[in-house]
């Protein structure tokens, strides 16, 4: 795969058999514009960040083909095929070359790229199963006739045992070495005799899976080899500072520019701040106005999430200056905090509109002694969380399954169960902003609320 | 030499709390007694003779190193533990046993290169020392039943409840010959409360460990903790084939016949209330209950009231089961509960798992580690089993003339001798035919593919 700055595009020759799954056996042939190297890459990041996100709140196989074909339609589709086609084995590669270099990096790929590959297989028909199945150049005879026969009763009852009342035995089984269908054979989906297993066509999906998987995990740790030999230095100029960017990108909105929804005024803010902020900000904006002060993190994570709020620089500096001068005194107030406010509003130095920070930021920092920022569910322990859910107002069971979430590590997902538990509404989305958490919960409460009589 | 204390699982190490009022360790395990076994009694060649797979060096397609890549862990007196241990032949790993003469030892996987040898490798950065080869081991220990049997818990095992044993062995047996089409299959005594079991096959040791688990899930019934009393769910409107030939084969004849002799499961309130927690259904549970209640007082024998009181279950569950899917095969259900076999799915995982090599000597029974004939394993006695003391008494008076090394020594009624006859017999000769069989034919392959190479 070549990457030039040119217009000029040839087409691709990994469409020979045109199946509509490929299998990235062999890196294309083709020219990328460096433009598309790092979009295409991204598009199909959403995707399987989605997929992450859908298996870690639990969805089941149908939900998730459902939610897989909702992803590529809106991230990966184009009225061309053969543009598509291109997009889906071009962003494959790139992020290749993103998630080779480390251990943790190349198992999220994994597994994220075989449910991917899973579902997408799935949703395809009978004959275009096959197909694929052909393209793997899987061995794998049809069982027929006497053989057959004598198997259909066993062949039922396995059937049956998977729940089905009256057995249909399908027209089509695969002999198959039964290591080559682990997971059949884990969940005791096939019948197995003498080594092997009988594959009905239904299940097809599983041979090929776990081909696929196999496949990719030996490309990647090829991937590595090449990219720490040669690529990462022939390319540091170009493609090696989008390849490093991309693995650790947040691709929500960024809420530099307020919305009118968030729009909120000096005297809303301690009720707004107790109706809509998550926890995070809660718990900063309660220490300002305990302890009159906050560290720089704390001010930065605050701050910038207040202006993402709506907040306007004029009543962002009375805020702060309120609250600071108790302590500090209002002349300290204008030489040593007042300048990184307007900072961050951009009205200070090289003028950069700073973005609030998003939840993974946030869970990655590292508050010291005497910080209050960061993300609750990770740093706060078992004991403070509780309190302060409690104070958010969650039940003792909404709160397990919060805590849940937390001992497995999955702050977002237990930010998001908070906010529905606090709203009593589901937030299918998932919390990964804590502006979205704030403009959602706006959106809720404004529309319990009548309108003002007139 | 039963022993009342209650062990945790992982307990099997030697560092035991000081016991008032038992039989001391050193009256039947010691230092002295385990010189003597491994000085005259341990089969150095027969164990060899297995773990080289027939690369004997007797023939140009054997791999001369085969034997030195395997992994040997010995744990010595006083726990030290020594890994990553290996040898190049039977006289130096019979050296190194003699010298040491550890309390336990343990047969790891071959590895890509020597496992002592593994850090001068590791100075490329990639990892080159990892497990090339390793059989398919399973082991089964008693303590995984102790909410089902009711003679013994803990560490101790008796005739009554080691039947839950050889059951397991048949189930397991079974189905790695017929479902998977295993021929090499060991199994041996674990020394005090369980089996192992090992699966040799050329294609069993390939495994990789994503195959090993799923095998080990294959088998797996059974789940759940303290916290569900339904451990075992049957889904569905028929039982896999796989279970529905255990069950009819093993299963219900044993829960029918010998289990209710020997564990009375329905006989006391605490024992039947178990098993009513397994019907999903509370105006069952109260039906039954009501029945036996009542027929507290009776003159019957505790087998015969288990009896009459499964029959009752079995009528009214029959007649009931179409009131919930959960009832269903309820009936299988608390069959499998009491008699399935529980298998610990770590061991079975992991191509790097250690597992106890057969013929060591357990340190808490001085029993040996003896093989257990599946096509005969109901006529096997835990409690028979050679002690370290019994065959030092037998070297003692003479009564053996024994030559362990002398294949030829057909006349060893000795009574380690006859163990290690059936482990060579039914085992050792013909995985060993198999495997020259193997060799040769993937060197005749090798050969001629290079003789096609050259040929213009």
């Amino acid at each position: 795969m070549e990457v030039i700055r040119s217009q000029k595009r040839t087409p691709s020759n990994d469409t020979v058999s045109n199946p509509k799954i490929p299998l990235y056996l062999s890196a294309p042939q083709m020219e990328v514009r460096l433009e598309e190297f790092e979009l295409f890459a991204v598009d199909r990041l959403r995707v399987l960040k989605g997929v992450s996100d859908g298996l870690a709140r639990g969805r089941n196989p149908k939900e998730m083909d459902d939610l897989v074909d909702t992803l590529w339609k809106e991230h990966m589709r184009d009225p061309d095929a053969s543009v598509m086609l291109n997009k889906d084995i071009i962003s494959h590669f790139v992020l290749r070359l993103v998630y080779c270099r480390s251990d943790e990096l190349k198992k999220w790929f994994l597994s994220m790229e075989t449910a991917l590959f899973r579902h997408r297989f799935r949703l395809q028909n009978f004959e275009a199963q096959r197909a694929i199945v052909g393209e793997f150049g899987l061995p794998y005879k049809a069982v027929t006739g006497a053989e057959l026969e004598g198997l259909k009763e066993r062949l039922g009852q396995v059937v049956r045992s998977l729940g089905q009342i009256s057995p249909t035995v399908e027209a089509v089984y695969y002999k198959v070495p039964f290591e080559e269908v682990p997971d059949l054979v884990a969940s005791r989906r096939v019948l197995i005799q003498k080594g092997f297993a009988f594959v009905a066509g239904s299940q097809l999906v599983s041979l090929v899976v776990t081909q696929f998987r196999s496949h990719i995990s030996k490309a990647l740790i090829l991937t590595n080899r090449k990219w720490t030999t040669t690529i990462r230095e022939r390319e540091k100029d170009r493609l090696t500072p989008i390849v490093e960017a991309l693995s650790t990108s947040y691709l929500g909105p960024d809420y530099s520019q307020s919305t009118e929804y968030a729009e909120i005024s000096l005297k809303d803010i301690d009720q707004v701040a107790k109706s809509s902020f998550p926890l995070c900000m809660r718990h900063l904006f309660e220490k300002v106005r305990e302890d009159h002060h906050l560290k720089h993190g704390g001010r930065m994570q605050l701050g910038l999430f207040l202006k993402g709020v709506g907040l306007k620089l004029d009543d962002a500096l009375a805020f702060w200056r309120a609250e600071f001068t108790k302590k500090v005194g209002s002349e300290r107030f204008d030489k040593e905090y007042a300048y990184s406010i307007r900072h961050n509003y951009g009205k200070e130095g090289k003028r950069t509109d700073y973005t609030p920070y998003a939840c993974q930021k946030i869970i990655l920092s590292a508050p010291g002694a005497g910080d209050h920022h960061g993300c609750p569910y990770r740093h706060f322990s078992e004991d403070n969380l509780r309190a302060a859910l409690g104070r958010m107002g969650l039940s003792s069971r909404g709160m397990e399954g919060v805590m849940d979430q937390v001992r497995n590590k999955h702050y977002q997902l237990a930010c998001t169960m908070t906010f529905e538990a606090v709203y009593g509404t589901s937030c299918d989305a998932g919390i990964n902003h804590p502006n979205q958490y704030f403009e959602e919960s706006q959106k809720i409460l404004k529309s319990k609320t009548p309108p003002a009589p007139v | 030499m039963t022993r009342e204390e209650i062990e945790s699982r992982e307990d099997e190490s030697m560092m035991d709390a000081p016991q008032i009022n038992k039989p001391k360790p050193e009256e039947f395990f010691n230092v002295n007694y385990l010189r003597i076994y491994y000085g005259n009694l341990f089969p150095y060649s027969d164990i060899h003779k297995w773990l080289s797979y027939g690369h004997d060096g007797k023939h140009p397609g054997c791999d001369e190193y085969y034997f030195g890549r395997r992994e040997f862990s010995f744990t010595l007196e006083n726990d030290v533990y020594l890994r990553y241990k290996s040898f190049k032949n039977a006289s130096s790993m019979e050296d190194a046993i003699r010298s040491h003469f550890p309390y336990k030892i343990d047969i790891g996987a071959v590895y890509s290169v020597d496992p002592d040898k593994r850090h001068a490798y590791s100075q490329t950065g990639s990892n080159v020392f990892t497990p090339v080869e390793r059989e398919l081991v399973f082991d089964i220990d008693i303590t995984d039943y102790d909410d089902v049997r009711y003679c013994c818990s803990g560490a101790d095992v008796c005739s009554k409840c080691w039947p839950l044993m050889t059951v397991a062995i048949k189930v397991i047996h079974t189905s790695l010959t017929e479902d998977f089409g295993f021929k090499h299959i060991l199994w041996v005594f674990s020394g005090r409360r369980g089996v192992h079991c090992w699966v040799c096959d050329p294609k069993a040791r390939r495994m990789t460990n994503e195959q090993r688990s799923a095998v080990a899930e294959y088998f797996r019934v059974y789940k759940g903790n303290e916290n569900n009393a339904r451990k075992v769910a049957l889904m569905g409107y028929s039982l896999h084939p796989f279970l529905a030939r255990s069950y009819v084969d093993y299963l219900k004849g044993f829960f029918e016949g010998e289990l209710q002799a020997t564990q009375s499961i329905f006989s006391t309130k605490d024992k039947y209330e178990k098993i009513l927690a397994m019907i999903s259904d509370e105006d069952i549970q109260s039906e039954l209950r009501g029945k036996w209640e009542n027929s507290a007082r009776s003159s019957l024998s505790e087998e015969a009231i288990s009896l009459v009181r499964w029959e009752q279950l079995k009528n009214t569950l029959q007649s009931k089961k179409h009131k919930a899917p959960t009832l269903r095969m309820c009936v299988e259900e608390i069959v499998f509960t009491f008699t399935y076999p529980r298998i610990d799915l770590e061991v079975s995982k992991q191509m790097n798992h250690l597992l106890k090599a057969p013929f060591c000597v357990h340190p808490k029974t001085g029993r040996v580690c003896v093989p257990i004939d599946p096509n005969n394993c109901d006529e096997f006695d835990p409690l028979a089993v050679p002690t370290l003391s019994q065959l030092i008494e037998e070297i003692n008076s003479g009564g053996s003339r024994m030559d362990v090394d002398d294949d030829s020594d057909d006349s060893d009624t000795s009574l380690l001798g006859k163990s290690v006859k059936f482990f060579r017999s039914s085992f050792l000769e013909p995985l060993l035919k198999s495997c020259k069989e193997e060799i040769e034919s993937s060197y005749k392959t090798k050969i001629g593919k290079s003789k096609d190479s050259l040929s213009w």
